[in-house]
């Protein structure tokens, strides 16, 4: 009776080990799945694949805070001349253009594009600044500005 | 911290019988917290210079400026005009309404008709008709003496075109696109020439200088006119130079030998 019981509970408690593995782990395996796929998982913006590498802060921090690091970099570039911060949109623009359309803003997966179409914010950078790297190697300089009519 | 100021003054805002007593309480936590975000600024204040010396940036020690000898400016030769549009991505004046930044003129003595040939731009004035007539602080002077425009402020009113003497300023009329990533520009916002300031931050030259001096002609000097050891600054001192409308008393930055 005894020998019954306990065998029973054991079980059980497999039982629920198994189940709650499978609680903690089917989620997380959604959400690195979906991921770099770059689909729309839930309320995401779809972002194209850009050119990448690691961010000069924890995406989390940058999402949140990424307009007032690039307005306090913008005076201490323009006034003071300091020109080498960390939150330079310059660098933003050379790591998150897209390998399509080498672009932070041309298209609308585009890095900056898509959150912003996302928020609903209108993104006033790139009327003056470039939104592609400047193209490696020579003679960058011969692009140039095309004045629309 | 903002929370501790708040909650150790709010202990004793129950506890007083009198109006006075209550409001000498209130006055002591308004005053702590106006405190707390005090001593933050302070402290990135003192932060900023430390950051600023550290990379370099502008400083007041230096004033850039060019000598440029007209003796040695041919006539007709623009090459410092194609390396300014080249540079900053303007498009060389296909449009009547396209920007510019420098250019060349031609002036002559009436009575003898010796004609002598120079670059016109920017003079990078210590004391800037700009500036002081910029109504929203867009037109500065940095404090290596190179004269700007914040974009990011200009509201494109264009005061400061009419208050410059030597007509150096551009006004962006139509949108553009394939900025370079050093200059950027926009419709809707004065211009200037920058002394090619992305350039002297990184230790260059102003591209105007290059290519004078890739041309052979060697025209125009670039260096700091606060340094009395600069080329510039001995030749400023030994030979005859000229600042142009030298009766606005503007002190410029570019000066002229030679007229």
């Amino acid at each position: 009776m005894l020998r019954r019981t306990w065998s029973s509970f054991v079980r059980l408690c497999q039982g629920l080990a198994v189940g709650l593995c499978l609680v903690a782990v089917l989620p997380a395996a959604a959400q690195t799945g979906a991921a770099p796929s770059g689909a729309s998982q839930g309320l995401q913006p779809p972002v194209t694949k850009a050119r990448g590498g690691q961010c000069v802060d924890d995406p989390a921090f940058m999402r949140r805070n990424h307009m007032a690091l690039l307005k306090h970099q913008r005076d201490d570039t323009m006034h003071g001349g300091v020109r080498s911060g960390k939150y330079s949109l310059k660098a933003c623009v050379a790591c998150h253009a897209s390998e399509a359309s080498q672009s932070v803003s041309a298209e609308a997966g585009d890095f900056c594009q898509s959150c912003h179409t996302f928020a609903a914010v209108k993104i006033d950078c790139f009327g003056c600044h470039a939104s592609k790297p400047p193209p490696a190697g020579i003679q960058a300089a011969l692009a140039q500005p095309q004045v629309k009519p | 911290m903002k929370q501790d100021h708040n909650s150790s003054p709010s202990e004793p805002v129950a506890k007083p019988s009198s109006r006075r007593g209550f409001l000498g309480v209130a006055a002591a936590g308004m005053a702590g917290i106006l405190l707390a975000p005090g001593v933050r600024l302070i402290e990135i204040a003192q932060a900023a210079p430390a950051n600023g010396a550290a990379s370099a940036g502008a400083s007041s020690k230096v004033r850039w400026g060019m000598l440029i000898d007209s003796g040695k400016c041919a006539s007709g030769c623009t090459d410092c005009v194609t390396a300014c549009n080249t540079e900053n991505g303007l498009s060389g004046g296909k449009l009547p309404t396209d920007s510019q930044w420098i250019r060349k003129i031609e002036i002559k003595e009436v009575r003898t008709g010796k004609t002598q040939s120079l670059p016109m731009m920017c003079q990078h004035c210590a004391e800037p008709p700009c500036v002081d007539v910029c109504p929203t602080g867009a037109s500065f002077k940095r404090a290596d003496g190179i004269v700007l425009v914040d974009k990011h402020i200009c509201i494109g009113c264009r005061y400061c075109v009419m208050a410059c003497p030597y007509k150096a300023r551009s006004f962006v009329h139509e949108p553009l696109s394939n900025q370079k990533t050093d200059v950027p520009r926009g419709m809707g916002t004065v211009e200037g020439c920058t002394m090619c300031v992305h350039k002297v931050d990184k230790g260059e030259q102003p591209a105007c200088v290059t290519a004078c001096s890739d041309a052979g002609h060697g025209a125009i000097l670039f260096g700091d006119l606060n340094n009395p050891e600069s080329e510039i600054s001995k030749r400023v001192a030994s030979y005859p130079s000229r600042q142009i409308r030298e009766d606005l008393n503007l002190n410029t930055g570019v000066r002229y030998s030679g007229i």
